[in-house]
């Protein structure tokens, strides 16, 4: 079937359709990421564990990486949660909101970076009344992680609303005639039903916060060692002009973003096993 | 278990579904709800087993008031049209699924789920996919597996909703006299519900024939099916033939028949209609009794072990439907366009709105 190239396919062109694909992937996506290995290339080897292994350039990997995998889960949390509603339940302005959902998908990520900073600074709206708690959101990492649930959220919410959508109620219904409680049937029948699509939707938000910068750099005080997001630290050294060594660290991030990638998705392929 | 309804009453926004029902179920009888789409008998259904609640009356089970009971505390096992497994469990787990909810206290063991559930599958002759998952199988195989899921929690009552209407004609042929046999062997109350006349006269114990909302009849399948109690229901029942005439002090005349209708001895030139099945008219070459209508072949055709034939009435533009067996045609040698005479062998007159 993959290789279903002969005369008998009910759909003509293959050939020119996957010349057309690999020449496009190749053009917009491969070229520019081999370009990244080959600038890193020209560092010596003990150049280039030299550059990924500075203090202050793994402290920015544990802040992008932590924050973005916090993020993520709360998204899985919170988006789940916002599905269930807009599927679920019908209530005045459930359009409206519906329509808020993709909100963080079109805004500017400069004008959302700019709006969370001033809310949860020290005198902004959110920010006044937890500060007195002593809870420090703008300028520390926790404002890094809460850029990342805003751009996030949508990614979760698009992909199991669908899901949610096409479930059918007799499903439930046939859960609860055989005694099950309302918990019972959500937890052994909904969820594992939803799962695959919770894990896209935390894969994708998850991605999306590690290669985050516009919103994030506003909020975050970008404080070396505490503070600091990986990328914005490749572009500290493109504007130091030391491309070999932004681009060193760009390889790490790809290289740690496509592995994590790849077992999010042997774990999805796992959690849909029973769909073949 | 016997179920008992009382005066059963549901609308959903403007539309009647159920008006004012009442029936009884006897303990460990196999019930038809047949009727169209519509006509309620899924409604009636979901009520039973608490997936819907009435507007009014109520549902007795074993004498005992269970119209407030949730769901969970009927003890009804429910089997859906389109099967509603859970598709990310194994078949296995399916069958075990209202075992392994139970509560802690009343729930049996491990070892006792499985005895229980390859009893099961052996049951419904499955026992070597118990690892499958049911988008691996085919649509009988999995309304097999969800009998044998509602089964596993052993229900007093046992609900089908058209449990073969997505199954094709063979498989629902196969699959009915299989429910029919395991019906004989467990002896579970059960109501199911289906359109098709023919599924419900071959399984059903008692059928009820429903429509808007209201039950027509309820009998034996011969007594429903010889002895309709309305045009409805011998319209509903098998392909019928309409003859419009009127009624006069007992006797009925019907395209230029005469019938005595002694039921209706005191109607004065009362409009009628009469209702003869297709299989229930004779063709022949002499007009010898006076009982028969002139009539031409217009159609022949072969279907299965009978041969339809389709009659021209002298009026030019009614056709009647005749069912002949093959033998009868191939003694006759009809041909398109001959002249012959329809009589009809059992005809029943319902005259419209008739009061005595």
């Amino acid at each position: 079937m993959a290789w279903s190239s002969g005369k008998n396919n009910v759909l003509p062109g293959f050939t020119p359709a996957l010349g057309y694909t690999i020449f496009y992937l190749s053009l917009i996506v491969l070229i520019p990421l081999s370009a990244l290995f080959f600038k890193t290339a020209t560092l010596t080897w003990d150049g280039f564990v030299a550059a990924v292994t500075a203090p202050r350039v793994l402290a920015s990997y544990r802040v992008t990486f932590g924050a973005s995998l916090a993020a993520a889960v709360i998204n899985a949390f919170a988006g789940v949660l916002v599905a269930w509603v807009l599927v679920r339940y019908r209530f005045p302005g459930k359009k409206l909101i519906d329509a808020l959902v993709d909100l963080p998908f079109a805004l500017p990520t400069a004008v959302a970076g700019i709006t969370l900073a001033s809310i949860y600074s020290q005198n902004g709206w959110l920010g006044r009344y937890l500060e007195p708690h002593g809870i420090k959101v703008a300028f520390t990492p926790l404002g890094i992680a809460v850029a990342m649930v805003f751009i996030g959220l949508p990614f979760v919410v698009r992909t199991v609303q669908p899901v949610l959508e096409e479930l059918d109620q007799e499903i439930e219904e046939a859960a609860s005639c055989l005694g099950a409680n309302r918990w019972q049937t959500f937890r052994r029948v909904l969820l594992p039903t939803m799962l695959p699509a919770i894990l896209t939707g935390f894969a994708l938000a998850f991605a999306r916060a590690v290669g985050e910068y516009g919103s994030i750099i506003f909020i975050a005080g970008n404080m070396p060692m505490v503070s600091e997001i990986t990328p914005l630290l490749i572009i500290t050294k493109l504007e130091q002009y030391d491309y070999a060594g932004a681009t060193a660290i760009a390889t790490v991030m790809l290289v740690v973003s496509f592995f994590m990638l790849l077992c999010i998705n042997l774990l999805q392929k796992w959690s849909r096993r029973f769909a073949e | 278990m016997s179920i008992d309804i009382e005066g059963i009453s549901k609308t959903f926004g403007g539309f009647v579904a159920l008006d004012n029902v009442s029936l009884k179920v006897p303990s460990g009888e196999l019930v038809a709800l047949l009727g169209p789409s519509g006509s309620g008998k899924t409604s009636l259904l979901r009520i039973i087993a608490g997936l819907e609640t009435p507007d009014s009356g109520r549902i007795l089970f074993d004498g005992k008031e269970a119209t407030k009971r949730q769901v969970q505390e009927r003890q009804v096992g429910f089997v859906f049209q389109h099967y509603a497994l859970f598709r990310h469990m194994t078949v296995f787990d399916n069958i075990a699924f209202g075992l392994t909810v139970k509560p802690k206290k009343i729930r049996p063991g491990k070892q006792e789920i499985r005895d229980k559930v390859n009893k099961l599958l052996k049951l419904i002759q499955l026992e070597n996919l118990a690892d499958r998952y049911p988008a691996q199988l085919s649509g009988g195989q999995r309304q097999r597996v969800a009998l044998a899921r509602a089964l596993a929690v052993e229900p007093q009552v046992l609900l089908l909703d058209e449990p073969f209407g997505a199954l094709d004609a063979k498989v629902r042929l196969e699959l009915r006299r299989w429910l029919r046999r395991l019906h004989d062997e467990i002896h579970v109350t059960s109501v199911f519900v289906t359109h098709d006349q023919e599924e419900a006269l071959e399984v059903a114990d008692r059928i009820v024939v429903m429509n808007h909302g209201r039950i027509e009849q309820q009998g034996t399948p011969s007594e429903v099916y010889d002895h309709p109690a309305t045009p409805f229901v011998y319209d509903f029942l098998g392909s019928v033939n309409l003859f419009h005439g009127r009624v006069h002090e007992g006797t009925a005349q019907m395209g230029g028949i005469n019938l005595s209708s002694p039921e209706y001895a005191l109607a004065n030139d009362a409009p009628a209609v009469g209702y003869v099945r297709s299989h229930d008219i004779a063709i022949e070459r002499q007009a010898g009794d006076p009982g028969a209508i002139k009539a031409e072949v217009r159609y022949l055709l072969s279907v299965g072990p009978l041969v339809r034939v389709d009659l021209l009435l002298p009026d030019g533009n009614r056709t009647i439907e005749v069912d002949l067996t093959r033998e009868e045609a191939e003694r006759l040698q009809l041909s398109i366009g001959e002249q012959v005479f329809a009589r009809p062998r059992k005809m029943r007159v319902f005259v419209d709105d008739y009061q005595i």
